[in-house]
Formats: structure tokens, sequence, C-alpha cells
């Protein structure tokens, strides 16, 4: 039984587990009211943005990869378009296939980590996926499992799992023959059958019940469940270019935080990630990830962050199925890479890291050194999101001990999946030049 | 059971996250060991002292250089994982710039934050019994390492080159065969060649192997017709601070030939 809570205390967490990097929180309740809910990101800063100044345009693919060890595909690719952006290049047919493939890969590799060993112990009462093997190992190796598919696929198509070494503006190094993608096949087709059973065994948790719906925002593809390329798009009418990102998203630095925290201009928090692309793409999800989502009951209206871990477990699904199919119709293009020839400009792009869209925008000089980049990454998007939803938590469950709500606000913290590594080498990049 | 702790310091975390990538092997481990801190896998902390540490990450706040010494206090064997570990990272280019110009073009309040001038090693302030390279690390030598640490035997870590690892691996050398400009001469084994065998030359991820001849490979590169500019960002990456890449990107501006 919970104890009566005191109107007035305060609750602080130093150190948040089973998340990416390093953060606390803080929560104020004055007289039975929410008076703050702080989400403290402690990061050290490492000045990406800054190091970035003066390096060639070949270099941000695997400098930038650095920022994160569980989505260096994301900013490898999202750091290529924009670079191609910036010199005029498209790369399309195969070569983008493989970059999909790639990118298959990591939300595999990123969300089966994420709903085997950082989220499903919150769910059924253990402090990590070590005790939860220890009562349940088949469930954790079938995890495990399906995540070492995902960085079968980096390792074959990439080179690498973490900071795969064969991406390069314009594409790769070395491409894959169908004969080395073969027997990735057959451990993706492993992969379907059991990332079905987990989307059903997910589905099965118990979930408090909690909604305070806010702005989804995601890329959206005519063709495709957007991952590489598309509009930006929200359930409230944005819908625009990456380009024109800056004018909509602002950040602004609080002193609790080493990342930025991003608004949607005059509207305020938003949220980037699973569940928004979900939201608004269900529809274009591969058929089997569909099919079991509706097995499931899970629709495009599902707006509880503490079933993000179903949608992760669907986007696995598709991301498999995904994989499949691009390696039964692949074949090597001619060339491992376009050419791509520097000239002075600014480039945008954007993709659909496992965590939400990841933004970057680099301006070049004639001969292709980097003058100015900006990297806004999921996380510094979703800092306001979170906090706007823990207060609501905190508001709605004020009558727990502290110790109740503390796991209870941990756990909402982890719904999100932040990657705090990311968010803190993000933050705004612009030189005041005034 | 011995017990194993895992810290991380300013890192991409993808060391430690290679712990978690050993997907075969990771339920045996923790049958192995007791893992008694790992902020990233468990909300479960226990308290030192612990048998082995494994250290991720460079030190670059004031809190975190007197953390490391808490962590070495507490720990029977630490090893440091990573080229941010062992030189530094990507994140010590700051050492070559000025610190206060960087945090203000990328913050807003650079007042806010706190951080020192350098970013350095855990071995520029403890005693480090054992460097596992790269960036990442490698899985295969993660794994060695620690079943040497828990049988009593010393980890076997290659002092070789890359260039070595081609040649035993028979990977045509791109520098010889294609003119692809390539660190592995002057290179840290441990990643089995994994740029050659890409069709890429080495970047150098794993720092400098011992007593590398990186004048040497400098003047190559530069008669292969690579500018004297371009030689000096390609040794300023993710082990920048490593001395022997250091001082040779250093060479043009203290004034030497």
């Amino acid at each position: 039984m919970t104890h009566r809570a005191p109107a007035s205390r305060t609750l602080k967490v130093d150190a948040i587990a089973r998340v990416e990097g390093e953060g606390a929180m803080y929560v104020d309740i004055r007289g039975g009211e929410v008076h703050d809910v702080q989400l403290q990101i402690y990061e050290p800063p490492r000045f990406f943005e800054a190091f970035l100044r003066g390096r060639r345009y070949t270099e941000p693919a695997d400098i930038t990869a650095r920022i994160c060890g569980i989505c260096p595909v994301a900013y490898q690719m999202s750091a290529c378009a924009a670079i191609e952006d910036a010199c005029g290049a498209t790369v399309d047919g195969p070569l983008r296939d493989l970059r999909r493939l790639l990118y298959c890969g990591e939300w595999i590799e990123s969300h089966a980590l994420h709903v085997h060993l950082l989220h499903a112990p919150d769910f059924l009462g253990y402090a990590g996926a070590v005790d939860l093997a220890a009562d349940h190992a088949d469930l954790v190796q079938r995890g495990l499992d399906i995540k070492k598919v995902g960085n079968q696929v980096l390792e074959v198509v990439g080179g690498r799992a973490i900071h795969p070494v064969n991406v390069k503006v314009g594409g790769f190094y070395r491409v894959p023959t169908r004969a080395e993608l073969a027997p990735l096949a057959e451990r993706l087709r492993w992969a379907l059958d059991a990332s079905i059973d987990v989307v059903r065994w997910v589905s099965t948790f118990e979930f408090p019940d909690h909604h305070h719906p806010l702005e989804v925002v995601a890329l959206r593809h005519p063709d495709e469940y957007a991952v590489v390329g598309g509009r930006l798009v929200s359930d409230r009418g944005l819908d625009i270019v990456p380009a024109e990102f800056d004018d909509h998203v602002v950040e602004t630095h609080v002193e609790r935080s080493t990342a930025l925290h991003a608004h949607l201009v005059e509207r305020g928090e938003f949220l980037v990630g699973p569940m928004a692309r979900f939201a608004l793409n269900r529809s274009q999800l591969a058929p089997p990830a569909l099919a079991v989502a509706d097995e499931v009951g899970l629709g495009a209206d599902e707006r509880n962050p503490f079933r993000s871990i179903v949608v992760r477990s669907v986007e696995v699904v598709h991301a498999v199925a995904e994989a499949l199919a691009i390696i039964e119709a692949y074949e090597p293009p001619d060339r491992p890479a376009v050419d791509v020839s520097p000239r002075a400009g600014v480039g945008f792009g954007w993709t659909e890291a496992p965590r939400g869209t990841l933004w970057h925008r680099y301006e070049l000089d004639e001969d292709g050194t980097i003058l100015d980049a900006r990297i806004v990454p999921p996380t510094a998007q979703n800092q306001p999101a979170i906090e706007h939803d823990l207060f609501h938590l905190v508001a709605d469950h004020a009558g727990l001990d502290d110790a109740a709500l503390q796991h209870l606000c941990e756990q909402a913290i982890r719904n999100f999946d932040p990657c705090i590594s990311c968010a803190t080498h993000f933050l705004d990049l612009r030189v005041d030049r005034s | 059971m011995p017990s194993l702790a895992v810290w991380k310091f300013a890192s991409c975390d993808g060391c430690q996250l290679t712990i978690l990538d050993c997907e075969d092997e990771l339920l045996t481990l923790a049958e192995q060991v007791q893992i008694a801190t790992f902020a990233e896998a468990s909300s479960a902390m226990v308290g030192g002292p612990y048998d082995l540490s494994l250290v991720e990450g460079s030190i670059t706040t004031p809190s975190d250089a007197e953390r490391i010494r808490e962590i070495r206090e507490q720990s029977t064997t630490l090893v440091a994982i990573g080229a941010c570990a062992t030189a530094g990272g990507i994140q010590a280019l700051r050492n070559f710039a000025d610190i206060g110009e960087f945090t203000s073009v990328v913050y807003a309040r650079p007042d806010y934050i706190h951080t020192l001038a350098t970013s350095t090693p855990p071995s520029a302030h403890v005693t480090v019994d054992y460097e596992l390279r790269g960036c990442p690390i490698d899985r295969r030598q993660l794994l060695d390492t620690l079943a040497a640490l828990l049988v009593g035997r010393k980890p076997r870590l290659p002092a070789a080159t890359v260039c070595t690892e081609c040649k035993r691996s028979g990977v045509a050398c791109v520098t010889v065969a294609e003119g692809i400009p390539c660190l592995g001469p002057v290179t840290h084994a441990g990643c089995g060649a994994l740029c050659p065998r890409h069709h890429r030359g080495c970047y150098g991820c794993f720092g400098p192997a011992e007593d590398p001849n990186v004048a040497g490979l400098a003047l190559k590169l530069v008669d292969d017709g690579m500018p004297r500019a371009d030689v000096v960002l390609a040794l300023r990456t993710f082990a920048a601070w490593a001395e022997p890449f250091r001082a040779e990107s250093r060479r043009d501006e203290e004034g030497e030939p």
C-alpha cells in the first residue's frame, strides 16, 4: 500500500537508468499541486557543431556518427542527405535502397535493444534484462537474437554495427553482392516471425492509463513508411521541406540542460519518434506489421506513451519486412557511389532516426570546406514533450508515495527512449554574426 | 562471483553498447560476473568496491575529473574502453582550439556550461591497467579481455598495425594497388582491417600503433598528392590527442621543418 503523500515535497532522481546517456529528473510539488517538473541533462557537451567547421564535406558521415553509438546510421544518412543537397547530387535507385536496408538494420538493432533490454523490465518488475533473464531467459534471448539480425544487416552493408565504415557522401565505398545478402534474408525470415510474436507478447503488458496528447511530427513519403526523405508533417497541419525546418522549430537554451529545447513556433511542445510516425503513417506499414497492429488493436489514434513499446515492436516487424523486400529485389548498382562535387552553398537533410526526425544543415564553401553546421536530434525535440508528459503524469498521480511516483516517472521517461548522448551534442550551432 | 562495473564519461555510448552487442554471450557473461553497476542496462546499482571497472569516455568536466579518481579507488582492475577513454576521442578537437569560442558557438548561454578546456583520457588522471582501442572497440577483443581477466591471465592486445592485419588476411593493399590514401601503416591493430576490406583507406579510428612513423607516412601522403592541410585533418579525428598523431599534426604550427 502507498502511504499518504505529504502535500509539499521534492523528488530527485540523480541518474536515470536504462537510457542512452546521462540525465536526471526533478519534481517539485507544493501544496499538493505540481509546481515544476524538469528533465535535467548533464551529459557533458562535446561541441560537434563547433569542430565541424573547417572540416571537409566528405567527413561528417564519419564524424557525426560518433554523436551516438546506438543510432550512428541516422547521423550518417542525415549528414549525407544535407551535403548532397548542398552539392546538388541525387542518390537514388539501388544505392538509395541499400541506404534504406542499412537503416532497417539500425531500426531493428535500436528498437530491439530498447524493447527488450531497456523497457520491458519496467512492465515486468525487474531492474534490467539480466534479472529478467533469470526468470525468462528465452524471452530475453529471443530479443537479443532479433537485435543481432539488425546488427548483421549493419555489418554486411555497413561493414561494422557501430559506426559503419562503408558509408560515404554519394553512396558506399563498396556495395554487397546478391550472394553476400542471401544469408541475411534467411535470418530476417526467422526474425519476421519472432518479431511478430514480440508484438503479441508486449501487447499483453499492463499499461497505466495516460493520455495527454501532443502534436505528433514525422516525415511522410508518398510511397514508403518514411525513413529517408519526405516532407515533415504533423497532425495539426505542419507540412514543410527541410529548408523550412528552421522557420518552424526554435531552440532555446535552459540552465538545467546541456541539450537545447525545441518548440514549434507559436504552438509549443511536439513529439517525434515511433508514436508520431505510427500515428501519421500507419497505413504505409509493410503488410505483416499492419496485420499484427490490427491483431493487437493498435490504431493510429494511440497516444498513450506507455504503449510505445508496442509501437516500437510493430516498427521492428516493419523494418524486418522492408529489409527482406529490399534484399529480394536487389540488383547491385553499376558503381558504389555517385560523384558528389563540392560547390558553395547551403544544404539541408533529414531522416527518421529510431527516436525520430534528425535534421542536419551544412554551409559549404566552393572547395567543400564546412563553414557552418547545425544538427537537431530527436531527443532535443522531444525534451519539452517529455517534461509536459511528466508534468501531467505527476499531477494525475500526486497521491503516490515518493518511491512509487519516482518509479512511475522513470518509466515514463523511458517511454520516450530518450537518447541523451544525442541531445547534448546538438545544440544551437547558429553563429551570431551581428 | 567477481563484480563488474561499467562507467560512462564524455562519449557516444557505443563502446558500452558493444557489451550489449555480445548477443550470444551476454547471458552467459551475466552468470560469470555480478554486473554491479551498468546504468545503461540496469536500474540496480550496487556500491563498490568492484573487481573490474570498464570505463568509457573522456574526462571533460571538473566533476568527472573527480569521479574518475573515485572509480579508480573502488576498482581492483580498471580497463579503459574505446578511443575516448584511450585518447580523448573526437571531442579532444577542443584541445587544439579555444574552448570559450567553442562554447559560444554552440550555446546561447555559455555561462550555463561547465566544461574543461581539454578532453583527456582517464590515463591522464589515474592509473589505467589495460586499454582497449577503437572507435568503437572490437567485440571479440572485448570478450577475449573479459575472459582473460576472469581466469586471471593477461589480455591479448596485439600492438601491431592495421597494415599487418591487412597483409595477414590477404587483402590487396589499397594504396599500392589503387593509390587510395591509408593510415593503416601507423594505426593500431584490432579492427581486422575493416576499411581496406571495404575498398577504403584506414582512417585511424584505433589510434596510433606502438612507435609509428607518422612523419614518414605524412610525407608519403603528400608525395601521393594529398594536400598537407588534409593530412592534418586525417590525423585529427577520433584519436587526435594521442601523442604520435598530435605531434605530427602540430608540426607546422610549431615551426619545425
